[in-house]
């Protein structure tokens, strides 16, 4: 690759599409590739090979969020639209090509992306994430150059003010104003972090953005240094996530080659290089103190703030922290405006949002959405509905710091005022969707316990304050807990939130107090009548032969595994409740709705 | 320049950069806190904020702020009392508690604690509101000197603090995470195994007794009952300026005599002065420091009186083993004495004596049990209290310490000068030393005896003394972390010092491990200090040379000066003893 020299050199290598070239796309991220793209892949390049179909061009593409269709490949013909497939098994790739392509027959399971607005995934399942030039021409590093070339710093931090994006990895502070104050920082050096220590159980749009399109990431961080006066950026990343580590490096070392990276980028006289800095998995380091420390070489442990790292922040000099998500917004800013981005969303949260949806809805995986879409718009038109049909009870938001929206809020416009409000918050997206199966209480009790797992043990409220309140819940959720139990948990999860060092000790109680605000009927059950309404909690329940239904068919006896179950062939079974184990093989095994939970 | 602020509805300006609890300070409230520390002379700050207990409510602030580290700004506007913030303290003092041993009554720290203060200041009574799961950790009993209770650790961090800032050991640290973090040695070691000082600014600092010093009162009692045992004491001179400070007198009072007669009166058969050794040491040391001067002797020559700085030579820096002084610490050269001049001279086998020190220190406790000092297999020292632990001693019996009539030390190695006294502040030593080296080197009589550029509590002092026209260039480092830069320097060929003294313990000797603990307030180790000196400034005799005592041990048994009984009795030697690799 030849070293660019200038913006408009840029612009001169940005390839034409070839008007003759079939173009396959195979989502080859992490998850794609565990479902079987690469064997999909495989099995298309041969069957081309064996048809002499030549103009053929496979690009390996990172997710385009579809998790519950992987494998998904996209087809597209020239003078023809797009067709994407999902669940793409050997078989079905085998097929594409030989009908498909051949016979131009449409195969079944065609996906559709509906009702997204994609900003920061807009090239992730379209581009091939290791070639730079993928890249540019979708007008890569257009925004850089744009930046370089026309702005002031000034400029660069108001331009970002203007199109009102706040930070995208939970607390949602406005991306401008940071920069504002790590550019106001006096000090000859400064630094940015990209922050993709991502570790909300369930979300990975930040890693999806890495896998896809690495490059928007890059070129926001030069844009982000160009702005606060640094020369130098870390992506502070999780070891665990290996293929994307394996994409930053190709990319790196791609635009250090064309001179993307590194001393006097595309000929100008700013120079601004990256490194990377590997996260061991502790969730904590997800919080920027944290993360600061960790790169540091410390324990990877939070600090009382002030002073925020815009005035002191890795090794002493100012620094600004900035997610993943947020910094792959910032190109299209550039390029098409402040106010084209200030005019989508809401009043106070502009753009866009990703959410991985996850839970009990038919088509989990991740998706893109205007600020402001309603809960009841992601979940039906775009999950498709509950799975089964089941009964909504709600969604959790925001990950282990978040807490519950319910029915009542299903027509509520997401953004990030409306969640805090009702006692969630954005997080970093995850979004959980829960049916009449599932125990809120349960689930309160699981959140706190990942929490109680990944706090780092510095601050008295966290570290004991949240096992006292897991040790509270885990006697309701055990039957053992009182009505003063309850007193007690919300008490103490104030206190926590009030008084805890950082986001994560603050924000930990919040599944519990958001539960036990809109689920209370659920906690009473469990320590008045010593019943899970969703019979989850193991301790609470008991399984009962219903008498008139019993045929004595003797399944469930020859199926239960401590033997609890007695009773005469064609005569009503019994079921002796203090050998029971609660495993519920009887309750599957019975075919005639004999057995119940109660 | 001030910063206009409110608490509690007094208005007042405090300097800018105050904290909001350096301001409540000032305007006369007290918000009590547990894990901050700062001792300010000695630029010594732990401000983790970790505890949750000095909690107040800031205007504008959502959350509740630690008054610790939150920094004034103009027209801040905190209150300190309200529901909300005395309800969030007592909770963190209470959570605190539920994870804290009940057994205060039987514990080292038993009315010495931070944390059981607190929850009696708070009103904290009867059942805790919450309970559960408790730690459980071994305690660590490997070293010599210092007890690690992990289950009474309230992770305060200011032992962190101590052993990696301000001794630059890097031995004890946090550990796992949650309610699983535990502060431990280096790879989960014993204390024993690591490459500890035995310092012992971690247990200075520790508010609870999570660290302690190993406590020998029981053998030392033993011994005494023992008949066929013959118990003889000292005390350095630390000791003096700090243990009245156990029995509510103020910090700085001289309680020489009263502690003389008490050690009497618990059965010790001579009570003896370190103070003499120090005169004793000062000729070897100063002998030593001519000789080397004169004779091309390797420099710069370092002192080595203090047990834990020789570990973290030992450990540290095993390629500079040539620098310090061979000199035996005072008390273990006491120890050699007594346990041959004066066992010979009233006819009392060696083997039957029984030396006790009373120091201001943990880390002698582990320095007595070194093999190198000792006589035909006899330790030169038996045991080692801290001062601490006489303390404890003296009150079992019942005396009333600050009713007791002042005692002298016994002869014949009970004379001391002033300057033997001043062994017990930072640059005492130094002080000494040069007080002979220099009457030595130029025959002149040095009128001018206190030299004040070599007092305070600065990291490290410096100072140029002319001897027979030359500039002799000498420096002082209190705390392990200034001795490093020093010894850095020397490793890298630029220090041009003669002559330097280390003590480990910032403040030196009065600011030990061993001493009544001061609970971060350095005004206590200040106090100390000015004792000591306005006791050697009382002193007629304030040249160790010019001790009569010392010079009739010389005539009577050494013979000469760092000659060759001298050598092996008072001098040691050091050893490679680095045990992790970098």
């Amino acid at each position: 690759m030849d070293r660019i020299n200038s913006v408009a050199q840029l612009k001169a290598i940005q390839a034409k599409p070839d008007s003759n070239q079939i173009i396959i796309r195979v989502g080859m991220g992490t998850c794609g590739i565990a479902a079987g793209a690469k064997e999909a892949l495989d099995v298309m390049v041969e069957e081309a090979k064996r048809l002499k179909i030549n103009n053929i061009t496979f690009v390996k593409t990172g997710c385009i969020g579809m998790c519950f269709a992987e494998p998904t490949v996209e087809v597209a013909i020239p003078g023809q639209k797009a067709v994407l497939y999902g669940n793409v098994d050997q078989d079905k790739a085998r097929e594409i090509i030989n009908r498909h392509l051949t016979k131009g027959e449409l195969l079944d399971d065609i996906l559709e992306i509906k009702n997204q607005y994609r900003i920061a995934l807009r090239n992730c399942g379209v581009i091939d994430p290791e070639n730079i030039n993928d890249y540019i021409a979708r007008d890569g590093y257009q925004a850089l150059g744009k930046v370089i070339q026309e702005l002031t710093p000034e400029q660069v931090i108001e331009t970002v003010k203007l199109s009102g994006l706040r930070g995208r990895g939970g607390g949602g502070f406005p991306t401008g104003i940071k920069w504002q104050s790590t550019h106001n920082s006096p000090s000859d050096i400064k630094y940015i972090i990209c922050n993709a220590d991502e570790g909300d159980p369930g979300a990975f749009m930040d890693r999806s953005v890495l896998e896809g399109d690495p490059h928007s990431v890059l070129e926001a961080m030069a844009i982000a240094g160009y702005a606060i006066g640094a020369h130098t950026g870390y992506i502070y990343i999780r070891a665990e996530y290996p293929l994307a580590i394996a994409r930053l490096e190709v990319a790196l070392s791609q635009a250090r080659e064309c001179g993307l990276l590194g001393n006097n980028i595309l000929g100008s006289s700013f120079s601004f290089d990256i490194s990377l800095r590997y996260g061991a998995g502790a969730f904590v380091c997800g919080e920027e103190t944290s993360l600061i420390n960790s790169i540091q070489g410390s324990r990877g442990e939070p600090t009382n703030k002030p002073p925020y790292p815009a005035e002191k922040g890795l090794w002493g000099k100012p620094t600004s922290v900035n997610n993943v998500e947020t910094f792959a917004n910032i190109p299209p800013i550039f390029l098409r405006g402040p106010e084209w981005f200030a005019s989508i969303g809401t009043e106070k949260s502009k753009g866009t949002k990703v959410f991985a949806l996850a839970g009990s809805v038919n088509r989990v995986g991740l998706i893109e959405v205007v600020m402001g879409t309603t809960l009841r718009q992601i979940i039906y038109d775009i999950g498709g509905g509950t799975k089964d049909n089941k009964k909504f009870k709600a969604v959790q938001t925001g990950g282990p710091s978040g807490g519950c929206i319910t029915e009542a809020h299903l027509d509520m416009p997401i953004d990030y005022e409306h969640l805090i409000k009702i006692g969630t918050m954005m997080g970093s997206g995850g979004m959980i969707v829960m049916n009449d199966d599932d125990c809120m209480v349960n689930f309160a009790k699981f959140y706190l316990e990942f929490m109680c797992e990944e706090s780092c043990g510095k601050c008295t409220p966290c570290r004991i304050g949240n096992k006292r309140l897991l040790e509270i819940l885990t006697k309701v959720t055990d039957g053992q807990g009182t009505e003063k139990d309850l007193e007690t948990l919300k008490e103490l999860g104030h206190y926590i939130k009030d008084t805890a060092l950082c986001g994560l000790g603050q924000t930990a109680p919040n599944p519990v107090l958001s539960t036990l605000e809109y689920f209370e009927d659920e906690y009473l059950a469990h320590v008045r009548d010593k019943k899970c309404p969703s019979h989850v909690c193991v301790n609470l329940l008991e399984y009962h032969i219903v008498e008139d239904k019993c045929i004595g068919c003797t399944a469930c006896a020859r199926a239960c595994p401590s033997q609890c179950i007695t009773g005469e062939v064609k005569g009503t079974h019994m079921i002796d409740q203090s050998k029971c184990l609660k495993c519920g093989t009887c309750f599957a095994t019975c075919k005639f709705k004999a057995i119940v939970r109660r | 320049m001030d910063v206009n602020i409110k608490i509690n509805d007094v208005e007042l300006g405090v300097p800018s950069g105050y904290t909001v609890l350096e301001a409540a300070h000032l305007a006369k409230i007290n918000i009590p806190s547990l894990c901050h520390m700062k001792l300010k002379d000695m630029n010594v700050t732990n401000h983790v904020a970790s505890c949750r207990v000095c909690m107040v409510e800031v205007e504008g602030k959502r959350n509740l702020a630690p008054a610790c580290s939150t920094v004034v700004s103009e027209g801040m506007v905190i209150r300190t009392n309200t529901d909300r913030a005395m309800k969030a303290r007592r909770t963190s003092v209470e959570l605190l508690l539920s994870d804290h041993p009940s057994d205060c009554l039987v514990c080292a720290k038993n009315q010495k604690c931070d944390l059981q203060k607190i929850a009696a200041d708070l009103g904290i009574r009867g059942q805790l509101h919450y309970q559960g799961e408790k730690s459980k950790y071994p305690k660590d009993l490997s070293s010599k000197s210092i007890i690690r209770d992990p289950e009474k650790c309230i992770l305060c961090r200011r032992c962190e603090t101590m052993c990696n800032e301000v001794q630059t050991c890097g031995i004890l640290s946090a550990v796992d995470r949650g309610f699983k973090t535990v502060v431990k040695p280096t790879f989960g070691l014993p204390l024993a195994e690591t490459m500890c000082t035995f310092c012992g600014q971690c247990v200075a600092v520790c508010p609870t007794g999570a660290l302690t010093e190993a406590n020998n009162v029981n053998e030392v009692w033993d011994a005494i009952h023992n008949p066929n045992k013959y118990v003889v004491v000292q005390t350095a001179p630390a000791v003096r300026v700090a243990l009245g400070e156990e029995f509510g007198l103020e910090a700085g009072s001289n309680v020489t005599g009263k502690m003389v007669t008490a050690l009497r009166n618990l059965g010790f058969k001579k009570v003896f002065d370190t103070d003499f050794a120090a005169d004793l040491t000062i000729v070897e040391e100063a002998s030593e420091f001519v000789h080397r001067l004169q004779q091309g002797g390797k420099l710069p020559m370092l002192t080595s009186c203090c047990p834990a700085w020789i570990n973290f030579l030992e450990y540290q820096f095993p390629d500079l083993l040539d620098n310090p002084s061979t000199c035996k610490s005072p008390h273990e050269m006491l120890g050699a004495v007594i346990k041959t001049y004066y066992a010979h001279k009233m006819n009392i086998a060696p083997e039957q004596i029984v030396v006790v020190s009373v120091m201001p220190c943990v880390a002698k406790k582990y320095e007595a049990s070194r093999s190198e000092l000792s006589q035909n297999q006899v330790q030169n020292v038996d045991y080692v209290l801290t001062t601490r632990e006489l303390a404890i001693m003296i009150n079992e019996t019942g005396m009333d310490f600050s009713g007791l009539d002042d005692g002298e030390f016994d002869s014949p190695l009970g004379e001391s000068t002033g300057v033997a006294l001043i062994f017990g502040a930072t640059g005492g030593v130094m002080e000494a030393a040069l007080r002979t080296a220099y009457e030595w080197l130029t025959g002149d009589v040095l009128e001018n005896l206190e030299m004040t550029e070599l007092r305070g509590f600065k990291g490290i002092r410096e100072a140029s003394i002319p001897i027979n026209g030359e500039e002799v260039k000498i420096a002082i480092a209190n705390g392990l972390g200034n001795a490093r830069k020093l010894l850095e320097d020397i490793r890298k060929g630029k220090s041009d010092y003669a002559l330097i003294e280390v003590m480990a313990c910032p403040g030196g000797c009065i600011g030990g491990a061993g001493q009544p603990y001061h609970h971060g307030d350095s005004e206590i180790i200040k106090k100390r200090a000015q004792a000591l000196y306005r006791e050697d400034r009382e002193m007629v005799k304030r040249k160790s040379h010019k001790n009569e005592d010392v010079l009739k041990l010389y005539h009577d048994f050494l013979g000469e000066f760092y000659g060759e009984k001298a050598h092996e009795l008072l001098h040691t030697h050091y050893t490679n003893k680095r045990k992790t690799e970098y």
